[in-house]
């Protein structure tokens, strides 16, 4: 299965979340932000950084790049896509998902390993856990507290799309707990914490994070 | 400052030609001929007397405005090391080591890690500027560091910062904390590097004087090597990355190398500002460009700017060059041509490219957003000239800019308290063991640095082995064979003041155990240098001691000094820090499965302390926060036996004989203990041996504590090492329980350890949100 890894101006976890794919049995194929080119891949990982600086909002600028009207396009057509951290950012940006990510209520950059609990376990990204399950991932942002219209989470919270919510501690002040959420159809997903820095034990806190990328492509087998 | 570099733009008459009528101000070559007495503002930008003179002898005329202004910031203490030179000579002359693939002098050494690859590191201060200006001081100088490393061709891998402030309660210190740690993780984290351990001391000599000290290590395969030098007639001078501003200018010489007067202005126009995204995609850019071989010599943009780069890019090679200053992208048109030489904005590279490649190199800049210009070319002859509208505004032999500056042997002197300073010893004995534990544990020095940890990225890149709060950062370089680089920044000042020729060696062998307790193989030496003023000749002497020092320890552990840097001025007023040789060391690791890491994690091991104890209490922690006391002598220091120590634990983690290791240094092993048991909250049952203070508080060197399930395997290969051992007991429990001496709970211990920095600089926990009960089953 080929799993596109997108590198916008200032994205920094691409390698790392390549390195996931690969090491969940996938095969990373690099995405050029400037190319209307996803060369045919089968899903899309948006990976963390601070794209364009983040200088504007974060991941603002990112969402009106040129691949990104393709990945918007092939998203309501039922591609997986994958936002981690930044790349959450972007989607949000790019209305795939709902909500704004903004400054952590505490005003600096936390880089920690936060426990989650999983409550979606159907979704193209997190079908390899299961519900209820704590998984242990680092998190690290400057703008990561989810917030959204209190009728939005409501309505997030009654379709079942929070997808992971922190547990023993909320790093950054976002509502309800919320780290992560999803599309009405499950496929596309964005999350602050980083799954991606938790595939090895030589240099995670844990392993927990090598679900996300074996779940997508067993969904794709499925689907297959 | 910008007001004294415009105000030497308006002398006397000048001549009447049709190019100068429109700017009847500018101050050319043959301006600077006809009116060899107008005055001129040397004084005012950091330059002596007898050095404008030689200035004036090496052109034959007094300089041009622009040329004041290059030879002053490349003359000043920052970027010609004047006053230290002499004396850094000993490090060149350090025995040939087959390790070192590029030595002293380029922008960083380069070091064989083997396999083929090289590591480049360096570690460079940024002191007065953070001072000034916390954040951009403090960003901007992992920028510096980070662009240092590139230029060698090698792409960055993870940076260090060690980091010195005044008294943790002086209000000075909560502006200036905050901000350098913030600007720290703002610029590291936005580069994508995670950072991997460091250093945060508190001393009351660092009030007015706070050391950022930044590292930053890059790797590249041997044939990568790129150096700084423009060769080959007609290549092109490209000068790429971020437009020139008005932004530190002067920053090496009057913010840099001279000491803060309470009177003086501000001194903000000299602190750079940062922007961490365009230094991303430089850094991208010029992999690419190295990636496709278009260029030929490469230097960074840092202290002192252009003139800094295109003098020392001439100087290294031929000698000719010739710059069009107007090709310069500003971003404030009105910069005189002085000051564009002299601006330090941040994130410029400048290149020599061949011009049959220079269309390829600008169009890798095109595709990472970065704005490249052709600005010269390499010429025949030995004269760097560079053009203003059309006039010769500099003309000059590079060398004299770059590498034949001032060299000052500076008047040394004993500092006159030290006698009575090293025969007041510290109290021996601790009235209470219990209280001094904690008081040392939560002390600044001593207490949890997370507060400041988890403002950095430290996972980034995924290669991360080992990072704060291990003793050493361990970085795998490949993910096939295992191979990885472990490093670490001690710097010891207590132990410099009382002793400054042991001290610096001190500083080498706690950073070289540090390395070692990881199972890496230490293979070479960096320092950054931080003294006060050389003017005075108590500093030039500690600095010449420490020099000394650090000297004679990398010649008998056999190790190479691949570069440094001295910042001089650390003063305010009469007031000196404390002599401050932050040293670095580079290790080796072969498999980085097999590293070591500090904390217990599993109960029923076995605790063994590996070395001797001696009764050895002078300039230790203990001594400073129990009794505020600095004075006698610091522990003696034993290079062998810091090599046997580093050689056993080598081995022991090769054979997988140890599940933990840990440094003893500061605090002894009352902090060892202390950080070894709360990692993961895992406590020990155990025997201290001989008299408890001594026992708990002394820094007695080449220590570590291991645990181990196979006490006999341990026993018998520290006895082939030559190495002491002592058992001191078991781990498992909830609390450190020193038989006869003291019980101390985790959860006591935990928040004496975690609350002193949250406490001083504000907890950052926020109390937004709540999870809906029952949404997460808590299983």
């Amino acid at each position: 299965m080929r799993i596109g890894v997108i590198t916008f101006p200032g994205s920094l976890d691409d390698v790392d979340a390549a390195r996931a794919v690969r090491l969940a049995g996938g095969e990373p194929v690099s995405l050029w932000h400037a190319d209307h080119d996803l060369k045919d891949v089968d899903a899309v990982v948006l990976p963390g950084g601070f794209s364009y600086g983040d200088y504007l909002r974060a991941g603002a600028i990112a969402a009106r790049s040129p691949l990104m009207q393709d990945v918007v396009a092939a998203a309501r057509g039922g591609l997986p896509v994958l936002g981690i951290c930044n790349g959450f950012q972007v989607l949000c940006e790019a209305g795939l998902l709902p909500g704004a990510l903004t400054r952590n209520g505490h005003l600096h950059f936390r880089n920690r390993d936060q426990v989650l609990g999983v409550e979606r376990a159907d979704t193209a990204w997190t079908s390899s856990y299961a519900t209820g399950q704590r998984i242990t991932i680092p998190v690290k942002n400057g703008e990561g507290r989810y917030v959204a219209a209190d009728a939005d989470l409501d309505r997030l919270e009654g379709e079942g799309r929070v997808v992971v919510r922190y547990l023993d501690g909320n790093p950054n002040g976002s509502s309800r707990d919320i780290a992560g959420v999803c599309s009405e159809d499950g496929r596309v997903v964005g999350l602050m914490p980083h799954p991606e820095h938790a595939v090895e034990d030589l240099t995670g806190p844990s392993t927990d994070g090598l679900g996300f990328f074996t779940s997508v492509l067993t969904a794709l087998v499925v689907a297959a | 400052m910008t007001a004294d570099v415009s105000a030497v733009e308006h002398p006397a008459d000048g001549p009447a030609d049709a190019a100068v009528r429109s700017m009847p101000d500018l101050d050319t070559v043959e301006r600077a001929a006809q009116e060899p007495d107008a005055q001129q503002p040397w004084a005012e930008l950091g330059l002596r007397a007898e050095e404008y003179q030689r200035i004036r002898e090496i052109l034959g005329r007094r300089p041009t405005t622009a040329e004041l202004a290059m030879y002053s910031v490349m003359w000043s203490e920052h970027c010609s090391y004047k006053s230290s030179k002499v004396h850094l000579r000993q490090f060149g002359d350090l025995p040939p080591s087959d390790a070192l693939l590029v030595g002293i002098g380029e922008n960083a050494g380069v070091v064989d890690v083997g396999d083929g690859y090289a590591v480049t590191f360096k570690v460079e201060s940024h002191n007065h500027p953070s001072y000034v200006e916390p954040y951009q001081g403090a960003a901007t100088g992992v920028g510096g560091i980070v662009r240092d490393i590139l230029t060698m061709g090698a792409r960055p891998v993870a940076v260090m910062d060690s980091l010195r402030f005044g008294a943790a309660d002086a209000p000075d210190t909560a502006r200036v904390l905050p901000g350098v740690v913030a600007g720290v993780g703002g610029y590291g984290n936005c580069l994508g590097l995670p950072n991997i351990g460091g250093e945060l001391l508190f001393d009351a000599t660092y009030a007015g004087n706070p050391l950022v000290n930044a590292l930053c290590v890059g790797v590249m395969r041997h044939e990568d090597v790129r150096l700084a030098k423009a060769e080959g007639v007609g290549n092109k001078v490209v000068l790429f990355g971020a437009r020139t501003g008005g932004d530190g200018i002067g920053g090496v010489s009057v913010l840099a190398s001279e000491t803060f007067d309470s009177e003086g202005p501000a001194k903000r126009p000299a602190v750079q500002v940062g922007d961490p995204f365009t230094e991303k995609l430089l850094i991208e850019a010029c992999l690419e460009i190295f990636r496709e071989d278009l260029v030929t010599g490469i230097q960074d943009l840092g202290g002192a700017g252009i003139s800094c780069a295109t003098s020392e890019l001439a100087s290294a090679g031929t000698g000719g060059m010739h710059i069009d200053l107007d090709a310069v992208p500003l971003r404030d048109s009105t910069l005189t041509p002085a000051e564009i030489l002299m601006s330090e904005s941040q994130e410029r590279m400048c290149a020599i490219v061949e011009p049959g490649k220079v269309e390829a190199f600008l169009a890798v800049c095109r595709k990472w957003d970065v704005l490249a210009t052709v600005i010269g070319e390499v010429t025949d002859g030995d004269r760097l000239v560079i053009d203003w509208h059309g006039e010769q505004i500099v003309d000059v032999p590079p060398r004299t800019v770059a590498h034949e500056g001032p060299v000052y042997e500076r008047p040394m002197a004993r500092p006159a308290d030290l006698d009575a300073l090293q025969a007041d010893a510290p109290p021996a004995t601790s009235a209470d063991l219990r209280a001094d534990w904690l008081a040392v544990v939560s002390s600044p020095d001593g207490a949890d640095k997370t507060w400041v940890t988890e403002q950095y990225d430290r996972y980034v890149r995924g290669n991360t082995v080992l990072a704060q709060p291990e003793d050493a950062g361990l970085v795998r370089i490949d993910e096939s064979s295992n191979r990885g680089i472990a490093l670490a920044l001690d710097g010891n000042a207590r132990f410099a003041r009382l002793d400054p020729y042991t001290g610096a060696q001190l500083n080498l062998a706690e950073a070289y155990r540090n390395v070692a307790v990881t199972g890496a193989t230490p293979l070479a030496v960096t320092n950054c240098l931080n003294f006060g003023s050389p003017e005075n000749p108590e500093v030039m002497w500690q600095f010449a001691e420490a020099v000394r020092g650090l000297a004679d320890g990398c010649r008998a552990l056999g190790l190479p000094v691949t570069g440094g840097n001295v910042s001089l001025y650390n003063q305010t007023g009469d007031v000196a820090i404390n002599p401050t040789p932050v040293i670095g060391v580079l290790g080796v690791h072969d498999d980085v499965t097999r590293r070591v890491p500090a904390g217990w994690r599993a109960d029923g091991e076995t605790v063994l302390l590996l070395g001797e104890t001696r009764a050895e209490l002078g300039g230790s922690a203990w001594a400073a926060v129990v009794h505020g006391h600095l004075g006698g002598r610091p522990p003696a220091l034993d290079l062998a036996a810091e090599q046997a120590l580093g050689g056993l634990l080598a081995t022991l983690a090769a054979d997988g004989l140890v599940s933990s290791a840990h440094d003893l240094a500061d605090g002894g092993l009352a902090q060892a203990l202390t950080e070894s048991a709360l990692r993961y909250g895992t406590g020990a049952r155990l025997t201290l041996a001989g008299d408890p203070t001594t026992a708990l508080f002394s820094e007695s060197v080449a220590r570590a504590l291991v645990t181990t399930t196979d006490p006999a395997a341990v026993r018998a290969a520290a006895e082939a090492a030559g190495v002491p051992v002592t058992e001191l007991g078991t781990t498992g429990g909830d609390e450190l329980r020193l038989d006869g001496v003291l019980e101390l709970p985790l959860a006591e211990l935990r928040d004496a350890w975690t609350r002193t920095l949250p406490a001083l600089f504000g907890s950052p926990e926020v109390t937004v949100g709540s999870v809906p009960a029952g949404t997460v089953p808590t299983s």
